[in-house]
């Protein structure tokens, strides 16, 4: 008679099983390294439980991110329309599969179930509504200028570059997505600093950007201090733009007097409510484009007199 | 053997004309102007004037009034006066049509307008006449027709005006800069307090007559002379709701730091230094012409001229004997002849600052050459002048020199033409030339600026948006696009 065996299985006790937690690393170059400082800090929950080491991220990494993105941006701003259009969805199709990360990450962070839920819902379609501008925007604010003479004369929009995006504090997903969205679907390439206080979301929205054909370099996510790093978000001479979404106003003003130094655009995006239908605007992705117009000769065949 | 001309051209040159003057005999300068505001003509506070000469002939045509602090705001207190009252009360149709009047008298008035620009700023006849006179008209003209239409130019917004706008213009398109500045502000509901430049204010202090004469509404439009100070005590009045200002970088700058955290909307339009690149496809002869349209137009005092031209090796030789052979026959002179080329320098202080570019340029090693023609004796001139052989990091291919100097370079691959031309902290504009339209178009989507002129070069219109990307400023002048700096979207 066969002895009987027992089956030993890998998990035997799901309930009391130990959780393997995640090292919330940063996202630069389409890569997740740490922080070139090594340090870290602690955000905490509502109740003051620390929600992880994050990163706290240094000059020195908002430096190579803006390296990255620099080298990002050729290839991100020649791809089509159409192709961008497309990768934009694909982050919209990850996102959707990955709800339930997102919910748990959320109420971690204190949304209650439902808000979560909203949230992560309303985060997805932010980013299918931008994916579609991709190829739109330049059409509806374009167009063919009537000059006098005899030359063919058109305004189009070109991405104003490498941008800085001071991400929301309190819409850590939401509001980290539209602002992300916005900016990279006309071409341009992003520094993002991530909620301070609620930062998870962010990085995991990083490993969805790595899964969506989004090319190394095109967003980058540092996690860190706002009061440490504006300063060299502002400053950077090789950051074109800068968007801020937060409510600080001597902050604020610190990242107009310095974006002086290269006149780089500054747009206040905040907003107290992400939530409402009204934020998401095409008048956002033009905000962040330049506009370039050019003129050529034409022929003029004189008195020639033929019609069509 | 391919034949090859070579045109000795000397100062006793085959192109000498007969003088053709235009006649000054129908024009009206005062003595003396005092400040436009609140639809009268008011004393400054200071009692003080300053004089304003032709720098042609370095005598004083007018004086006109030092505004200070105290002027400046009256003149905005007159604006916020006139906003709340008036002008943001009028439906657009009105408004328009006010513009519309403005446009239809300047055309009118347009050879008086001319004279004196070309007295007071030194430009030829043949650019004020031609250019800056008409084109201030249309601009008007065509700004007045959107003032009705501003919901089409703003889709799913709902649009509102600003309220008091501060403008600051430079001297080198005076009457142009100041249709610049008023016609989109006056369409989209805002009313304005503009200051021309020191040294060419009877432009704008005529088109106040204009504007009385068009029976806009007192206090619409603002007009106070003076300097550096009086631009800025309106740049940083309390009341101002956006500041528009042309100029220098520089000043561009120290304007964008002072506003910091007050909430005023700003638009600057500042210096270039611009790529013209022709390559060996190009017609070189149009090209030739482009050339020095780009960089000798309006003596070189333009913040979008082709001041750097890039030059493909195997036409390098043919393109800079011609171009040398196209310089000889620039008439420098009288810019109230009618065969004037290049005019006056536009100040003593520009003229300096030119003749130390030129100087620093030979210092640097680069080969010099200039036109042999004659200059008055009188007046502020520069010849136009050319340099080969500069590198890239020469101080006269970096800095804009707003003068009539052009710093030549070659190049060999079309990466490489890119890569120099976009290699400068400005973006304003760039020229492309050759035959070949793929290579236009990816000449022109490559090049960082804000107008690109493919075959062509110095081309404006009001229909047209102008201005720069990078540190040749943000917001654009003219078309569609050059009325979303003077609105409130909802």
């Amino acid at each position: 008679m066969a002895e009987k065996k027992t089956i030993k299985k890998v998990v035997e006790t799901p309930d009391n099983r130990l959780e393997v937690l995640k090292t919330y690393k940063m996202y630069m170059g389409g890569k997740f390294p740490r922080t070139e400082s090594g340090r870290y800090y602690k955000p905490l929950n509502e109740q003051g439980k620390a929600l992880a080491n994050m990163c706290l991220g240094s000059r020195k990494d908002v430096r190579n991110a803006v390296v990255a993105a620099r080298a990002a941006f050729s290839g991100w701003s020649g791809k089509t329309a159409y192709n961008r259009a497309q990768i934009l969805y694909r982050i919209a199709e990850m996102l959707e599969t990955r709800k339930a990360q997102f919910i748990e990450e959320l109420m971690q962070q204190g949304s209650s179930k439902k808000q979560a839920n909203a949230e992560v819902l309303a985060s997805i379609e932010a980013m299918v509504y931008y994916a579609g501008w991709a190829d739109k925007y330049q059409q509806v604010f374009s167009g063919v200028n009537p000059v006098s003479g005899s030359y063919f004369n058109f305004s189009v929009y070109e991405p104003t570059g490498v941008v800085s995006v001071i991400a929301p504090e309190n819409s850590s997903l939401l509001g980290l997505v539209s602002v992300i969205a916005s900016t990279i679907v006309g071409g341009n390439t992003a520094v993002v600093l991530a909620s301070e206080n609620k930062p998870l979301c962010s990085i995991t929205f990083a490993e969805v950007l790595a899964t969506s054909d989004v090319p190394g370099g095109v967003v980058n996510v540092i996690t860190g201090k706002l009061k440490e790093l504006a300063e060299y978000m502002a400053s950077h001479m090789d950051v074109n733009a800068i968007v801020y979404a937060r409510a600080d106003k001597k902050i604020e003003d610190q990242i107009e007097s310095l974006s002086v130094k290269n006149l780089k655009r500054v747009h206040n995006f905040f907003v107290s409510d992400w939530m409402r239908e009204a934020h998401l605007s095409p008048y956002r992705i033009i905000d962040l484009q330049e506009v370039k117009t050019t003129w050529h000769p034409i022929e003029v065949i004189g008195a020639s007199g033929s019609g069509y | 053997m391919k034949k090859e001309h070579k045109l000795k051209l000397g100062k006793q040159s085959i192109w000498q004309y007969a003088d053709a003057p235009e006649s000054t005999s129908h024009i009206q300068i005062k003595k003396k102007y005092d400040l436009f505001i609140d639809g009268k003509w008011v004393k400054p506070e200071s009692k003080k004037y300053f004089k304003t000469i032709n720098p042609a002939t370095e005598e004083v045509l007018s004086e006109v009034a030092l505004a200070g602090k105290k002027d400046v705001d009256k003149a905005v207190k007159a604006a916020r006066k006139a906003y709340r009252n008036v002008w943001s009360k009028l439906s657009g149709r009105e408004r328009a049509k006010y513009i519309y009047r403005i446009a239809r008298l300047l055309q009118e008035r347009a050879r008086e307008f001319s004279i004196i620009e070309s007295m007071d700023g030194g430009k030829a006849i043949r650019e004020s006449r031609d250019v800056d006179v008409p084109l201030a008209a249309a601009h008007f003209f065509y700004t007045a027709g959107w003032a009705d239409k501003l919901e089409y130019a703003f889709p799913n917004r709902k649009v509102r005006p600003l309220g008091v706008a501060g403008q600051v213009i430079p001297w080198n398109f005076p009457l142009l800069m100041a249709a610049w500045k008023i016609a989109p502000a006056l369409a989209c509901g805002n009313t304005v307090v503009l200051k021309p430049a020191e040294t060419t204010p009877l432009t704008a202090l005529k088109l106040a007559e204009l504007i009385q004469d068009a029976g806009l509404p007192e206090g619409v439009v603002n007009i106070v002379t003076g300097a550096g100070d009086t631009g800025a005590a309106i740049v940083n009045h309390d009341d101002i709701d956006k500041v528009a200002f042309t100029g220098s970088t520089a000043v561009g700058k120290l304007i964008q730091s002072s506003i910091v955290g007050t909430g005023k909307k700003l638009t600057l339009e500042l210096g270039g230094k611009a790529a013209n690149i022709i390559f060996e496809d190009a017609p070189i002869d149009q090209a030739v012409e482009g050339i020095i349209n780009g960089i000798y137009f309006n003596q070189g005092h333009v913040c979008c001229a082709g001041s750097r031209l890039f030059v493909e090796e195997p036409v390098y030789k043919e393109v800079i004997r011609k171009l040398q052979d196209r310089i000889e026959t620039l008439v420098v002179g009288n810019p109230l002849d009618k065969n004037t080329d290049i005019g006056a320098i536009n100040s003593k202080e520009q003229l300096k600052t030119i003749e130390n570019y030129i100087k620093i340029g030979k210092k640097e090693g680069a080969e010099f050459f200039q036109s042999a023609c004659n200059v008055p004796k009188k007046g502020f001139w520069v010849r136009p002048t050319l340099f080969t052989e500069v590198a890239q990091s020469s101080k006269i291919v970096q800095e804009e020199i707003f003068g009539p100097v052009l710093a030549v370079q070659t190049f060999r691959s079309v990466d490489e033409v890119i890569q120099k031309a976009n290699n400068t902290p400005y973006g304003l504009s760039a020229g492309v030339w050759t035959d070949k339209g793929s290579k236009i178009f990816n000449l022109t989507s490559k090049m960082r600026a804000g107008v690109v002129w493919a075959n062509t070069y110095n081309k404006f219109d009001p229909a047209s948006p102008f201005g720069g990307y990078k540190e040749s400023g943000f917001g654009r002048e003219g078309g569609l696009h050059g009325l979303r700096p003077y609105v409130r979207l909802n």
